[in-house]
């Protein structure tokens, strides 16, 4: 499966959040899609075993035949299991089990999966559960790069937090001495309400978490569209989500500094004079 | 600074009560990742030991483990009750 002798060495980045419900996966498949349109062969690897959705928010979910267990435990080849997208030739997908056994990942399992994939492909994108137990350690483990998804919201500020720990941690760099190399990327922003004092905005968040900004994707309704048809939000129409994404990886390729949130819709209205702002 | 703002002006704004809170929280959580795992351990055992000899509460025994600098505490505190 090789076709370049000169591939770069492959990169894993997780995208984690401990907080459930907070864009991870539309995440995983934004980045992972976009990647791969810039010509790197990317692979997303679901790794919410027993409730895998990665594959519903490819599009690919009527070719699941064969999953990650599946070639973990040797029933199926890495190439039996690997769903290539129907857009992006260099787009693959590795799809989570529906298995209820918990201990069906077994660390050992995965890095052998991962050595594998490292061979072939330019980016790992691992989609981590919610949570921190095993599902979400060991999509964390083997990462050299972390994509922190955070909501403008306590809970999932605070559960940013603890999974920036458990990255310091209980990742297999971080127990060699090293570090994984993380990234903020803020979800479902609404520049509109941190003017209004309703939500924390972008300086609050980095001031806590202290952590790089990779990206703000703005609250849009492009979001849920794409979810609904399958197609990662970089690949669908264009949109202010989709403008995010794109600028999102810019930041991650290290090509351009992370842009701070589109600037929010301006309306005219008697309300808004008299609230004495300045269009 | 408009009529809105100045009726406003008394309430603080909900997300700067968030930002302070988190602030809060997110302290004691980076304390508690700095702990050694092996202190919970520790306690059930020291509790243990102690309601050998003694009845004793759960509650009644403390253990913190405190950075000072280059060296560490490790401070056991075990309130007994009298004997009647």
């Amino acid at each position: 499966m090789i076709e370049d002798s000169t591939l770069a060495k492959a990169k894993v980045i997780v995208v984690t959040s401990g907080k459930g419900g907070v864009g991870k996966t539309t995440t995983t498949a934004a980045i992972g899609a976009e990647l791969a349109r810039r010509g790197n062969k990317t692979v997303v690897i679901d790794f919410d075993i027993g409730l895998r959705n990665l594959d519903l928010i490819m599009g690919c979910e009527r070719r699941v035949i064969y999953d990650f267990i599946n070639v973990i435990n040797e029933e199926a080849t890495l190439s039996q299991a690997l769903i290539k997208d129907k857009r992006e030739p260099n787009l693959y997908v590795l799809p989570a089990s529906q298995t209820r056994n918990k201990d069906a990942l077994q660390q050992e399992g995965v890095g052998k999966v991962i050595e594998l994939l490292k061979n072939d492909f330019k980016y790992i994108i691992c989609d981590s559960p919610a949570g921190i137990e095993r599902g979400a350690l060991m999509a964390l483990y083997y990462a050299e790069e972390a994509v922190i998804v955070t909501n403008p919201e306590v809970s999932s500020v605070r559960d940013s937090d603890r999974i920036i720990g458990v990255l310091n941690s209980d990742s297999k760099l971080a127990k060699e001495g090293g570090e994984v190399k993380k990234h903020l990327l803020i979800t479902r922003f609404s520049p509109a309400r941190v003017k209004r004092g309703e939500m924390l905005s972008i300086e609050d968040i980095q001031e806590i978490l202290a952590i790089d900004l990779l990206g703000v994707i703005p609250e849009s309704p492009a979001v849920l569209s794409a979810s609904n048809q399958g197609v990662p939000v970089t690949l669908d129409n264009d949109s202010d989500a989709k403008l995010a994404y794109r600028s999102a990886v810019d930041t991650l390729l290290g090509e351009a500094p992370a842009k701070i949130a589109p600037a929010s819709t301006k309306s005219w209205s008697f309300l808004r004079i008299f609230k004495g702002e300045t269009v | 600074m408009s009529i809105l703002d100045l009726l406003r002006f008394k309430q603080k704004s909900s997300a700067s009560k968030a930002k302070e809170r988190l602030q809060i929280v997110v302290s004691h959580q980076r304390a508690d990742g700095q702990k050694p795992n092996f202190l919970p351990q520790l306690h059930r055992e020291i509790l243990e030991v102690v309601s050998k000899y003694t009845n004793i509460d759960q509650d009644k025994i403390h253990v913190e483990l405190q950075n000072e600098g280059d060296f560490s505490v490790l401070e056991l505190n075990i309130t007994i009750p009298q004997q009647s």
